[in-house]
């Protein structure tokens, strides 16, 4: 199995889940230039993040070049120990992974 | 003569780009995409991305809203920016940088449950405002903290 992009932590405290993520991925904007061929380098990021808990989605999150490369999310819910927590990411160039964890 | 030659080919470009775009879209899961607020990601101002995302650039400032970003940042490629608020009822959080040639750097749904806190890091080109918006109860709410930024992230 090819290794994942996506890296999470899930931890509970007082009910609450503390979701991190960090996703590799070049986030090209498109107007950044090829510094050796003067060219444009072709736009490259993620436009879509979606994380569900046992299948209910908690956060959408809709991204533009203006992440940062090899982005990195947090987020909150309420939830308890045990849940799955499932990350995917699709990018503007139909490119996607996904993952799942269990919240410690 | 020579200005239907310039018209024909703005046409023939406009017509090209559409495809493109169409042709994008088609490559991905279409349902997924679809939602992909496009013309608020393009807009070259702050009003323009927020009229593109919610349909109108008025916000309330508020202080129960919290932008955490460092002041001064070394480097532009990567600033780390929270957002976080005690409104209740929040489903919809964006953040944009003032100063970027796209403002909207992202925007976010909240589900059931998930509490109004983002953390994550974007670009700045250059020394501006991080745009916190929030939207509470169908209300939409915002606030406002300058970063210096002394290497720009934007490729300038």
């Amino acid at each position: 199995m090819a290794k994942s992009t996506i890296k999470i932590r899930a931890r509970e405290k007082d009910g609450v889940v503390t979701v991190k993520c960090l996703i590799s991925h070049p986030m090209e904007t498109g107007s950044r230039k090829d510094k050796k061929t003067g060219k444009l380098i072709p736009a490259h990021y993620i436009t879509e993040v979606t994380a569900e808990s046992n299948g209910e989605k908690k956060l959408t999150a809709y991204w533009g070049g203006g992440i940062s490369k090899n982005p990195y999310l947090s987020f909150k819910y309420d939830g308890k120990k045990g849940d799955k927590v499932k990350l995917s990411w699709v990018d503007n160039q139909g490119q996607s992974d996904s993952l799942e964890t269990t919240v410690k | 003569m020579n200005e239907h030659r310039r018209l024909f080919l703005k046409g023939t470009l406009a017509i090209g780009a559409l495809s493109v775009a169409a042709g994008a879209g088609l490559l991905t899961p279409g349902d997924v995409l679809a939602a992909w607020p496009e013309a608020a990601f393009k807009a070259k101002t702050v009003d323009d991305a927020l009229k593109g995302l919610m349909g109108g650039a008025a916000f309330e400032s508020s202080d129960a809203i919290n932008v955490k970003a460092p002041d001064i940042a070394e480097n532009g490629a990567v600033v780390p920016i929270t957002v976080s608020s005690s409104l209740k009822d929040v489903t919809n959080i964006a953040i944009l940088a003032s100063a970027n040639p796209s403002p909207l750097t992202s925007a976010y749904e909240l589900g059931k449950g998930t509490h109004a806190y983002i953390s994550t890091r974007i670009k700045m080109g250059k020394t501006g405002d991080v745009i916190a918006i929030v939207k509470s109860g169908g209300k939409v709410y915002g606030a406002k903290k300058q970063v210096k930024v002394t290497i720009g992230g934007c490729g300038g």
